[in-house]
């Protein structure tokens, strides 16, 4: 029990009438890397929207670190120690690497302040410097302005984020759907890295070699519901497919289905 | 480890790296507009050979004609102040368009409340209160101005936080109102006849030392504080400030605060010098001071832009006002060239935006 960090039970989010989440249940271990797939609209971005806190859920159950928990807002879920990799990558690009790395969450002298309070800009650079070090990301000149970066190396900035908070859970939404392969290459290592430091990480994809490649585990969505639960030795892409288009439906999940 | 390919070097500081700062084109262009009119002044017939910048006549101690300086930096000064707020509205992605009616208001208000009882032994021919608004403490008079534009300013926020309208619209509709405040304040006459210690306040080169001290104040406060780099975030990217845990509605209220409150203390420093308020003063105010803004860098759609970069723009600014008059351009022609200035900058804005956006 103690080496599960993320459990959702029957996690159900509807926006009106529709019925984007039903019921999920999820399970993550310690060290453990997932993978969620699943169609356009099958409830994704819905489910990590649900437990990243930018949203709330209609029904349902969040544990985090063994104790259940309430996000009010994405921040809550950040000091939880949940950190999402969103998809339109969440950068300023007028400030520099350290900037973005601690945006919203600066170091800070002279607190007494206010919001007047004083930047140590020192004591960030270096913790940069050290977190980039950890995931192995080479940027040219950390005081350069993301506008003047590759693709690659603002979704290693945005990563690197994980590294410099000791987060207890890493949330990747599609991080390399906008990349070229050396770029796509930079990013799966930093995903190896990870792993090998023993962080777990959920990662949204709908790239079947890369998720064969990266996880442990492959959670199937399929209209809003979870469709299938797939150890990666016991599957292949082929059967991944059949689950995704609605072909296969896991026993455990069939009732659902008849809804 | 992983496959150490990415590598960790190349982390350290590189200056041959770092972009050249923008505020160094700024002052390379201030310098070469100097040269054009000390140009223009040994070229064109009419001048006789008059010097923009240097002491021909040897009326003063320096070889600079000290009282050109005095006057440039004298008539940007009140402005300026206002464009450093408007700098700060602009980096978070605004526009304020309301700072030069609410100098007016916020003048006339602010002279009621500092005027003396007696003019030359004669009772004030201006009041517009009552005997218990005469000689107050100078304080009185800084702490309405002040309130005042804090009032403004938290309107104007709350209106582009809340109510999501365009900083445009509601700007320009505060613009409107403020104008309107001035005028019913006194039902348009003028306010005059300010106590002493009030007149001192921007009295002789005074203007100048306060819109250095601002400056300073506001130039740490943009570069060395979590506000200031709230603001760039904000103005860089909204939504990215959003998920970051920035309350921005919040940090929107108060950037547009303390414009309304730079404008207000113009406007104190404005009706101190001229020692008497109009409802029609401040006339363009907001687009000189927006000019200034853009003039030194501050990209309108937000994110970039410094104080620095401000004072400079402001100092181009009176450096070309000044000199026209000194080539005795027109009034009226000065006023179009102003305007041509300002769309000049902003199309240079535009490409400095192009040609960086290209080298991703």
């Amino acid at each position: 029990m103690s080496d599960i960090i993320l459990e959702t039970r029957n996690l159900t989010k509807h926006y009106g009438g529709v019925h984007a989440l039903q019921d999920a249940n999820f399970t993550l271990r310690k060290g453990e890397h997932v993978a969620i797939m699943g169609d356009n609209g099958a409830g994704k971005s819905t489910f990590v929207r649900q437990i990243t806190g930018v949203e709330q859920p209609t029904r349902g159950e969040i544990h985090f670190d063994g104790k259940p928990v309430q996000f009010a807002g994405p921040l809550d879920a950040r000091e939880a120690g949940i950190e999402a990799v969103f998809q339109n990558l969440a950068l300023a690009d007028d400030l520099d690497v350290s900037d973005n790395l601690f945006l919203g969450r600066e170091k800070t002298k002279f607190d007494w302040l206010g919001p007047f309070r004083f930047l140590d800009y020192k004591a960030m650079r270096n913790d940069t410097i050290a977190a980039l070090e950890k995931t192995a990301v080479k940027i040219p000149n950390i005081r350069n302005t993301i506008q003047n970066m590759s693709g690659g190396q603002r979704q290693c900035v945005a990563i690197a984020r994980t590294a410099t908070f000791h987060s207890k859970l890493t949330i990747m939404d599609e991080p390399t759907a906008a990349l070229g392969v050396q770029e796509t290459a930079q990013v799966e290592n930093i995903i190896r890295t990870l792993k090998e430091q023993g962080e777990p990480l959920i990662l949204i994809s709908h790239n079947m070699r890369q998720v064969m490649d990266l996880v442990d585990r492959i959670v199937v969505f399929r209209r809003g519901r979870i469709c299938a639960n797939l150890r990666k030795e016991e599957t292949d892409g082929q059967d991944v497919v059949a689950y995704i288009t609605g072909a296969k439906t896991q026993p455990e999940y069939e009732v659902a289905e008849a809804l | 480890m992983a496959e150490t390919t990415q590598g960790t070097g190349g982390l350290k500081y590189d200056s041959s790296k770092r972009s050249w700062p923008n505020e160094f084109n700024i002052f390379i262009a201030l310098v070469i507009i100097v040269a054009i009119f000390e140009l223009l002044g040994q070229v064109l017939p009419y001048m006789n050979g008059q010097s923009f910048l240097f002491d021909t006549n040897d009326r003063f101690d320096s070889i600079f004609n000290e009282a050109r300086l005095q006057i440039i930096i004298l008539q940007v000064a009140i402005i300026g102040i206002i464009s450093l707020g408007v700098t700060q509205v602009i980096i978070s992605g605004g526009i304020d368009l309301s700072s030069g009616p609410l100098v007016a208001a916020t003048a006339m208000i602010v002279m009621s409340f500092a005027q003396t009882e007696l003019v030359n032994g004669n009772p004030n021919p201006k009041a517009v209160f009552g005997p218990w608004a005469f000689d107050l403490p100078v304080l009185v008079p800084i702490i309405v101005g002040l309130a005042f534009g804090a009032f403004i300013g938290a309107i104007n926020g709350s209106l582009i936080a809340f109510t999501r309208i365009p900083p445009f619209i509601a700007t320009l509709g505060m613009f409107l109102i403020c104008r309107g405040i001035a005028q019913w304040w006194t039902r348009g006459q003028p306010v005059s006849f300010p106590t002493e210690s009030y007149a001192a306040l921007g009295a002789g080169m005074m203007p100048v030392v306060w819109f250095v001290l601002l400056a300073i104040l506001c130039h740490v406060l943009l570069r060395y504080t979590v506000y200031g780099k709230h603001t760039y975030a904000i103005g860089s990217n909204e939504d990215a400030a959003r998920m970051s845990g920035i309350n921005v509605k919040r940090h929107k209220v108060m950037v547009y605060m303390i414009a309304s409150m730079l404008a207000a203390f113009a406007a104190i420093v404005l009706s101190s010098k001229n020692l008497t308020a109009q409802s029609g003063m401040g006339l363009f105010y907001e687009l000189y001071a927006i000019a200034m803004a853009v003039i030194g860098g501050v990209s309108l759609t937000g994110g970039r832009g410094s104080i620095i970069g401000t004072v400079l723009g402001a100092m181009v600014f009176g450096v070309i006002q000044s000199g026209f008059t000194y080539v005795k351009l027109d009034a009226y022609f000065q006023i179009m060239a102003m305007g041509a200035i300002i769309i000049g900058a902003v199309v240079l804005d535009k490409w400095r935006q192009q040609r960086s956006s290209m080298r991703i």
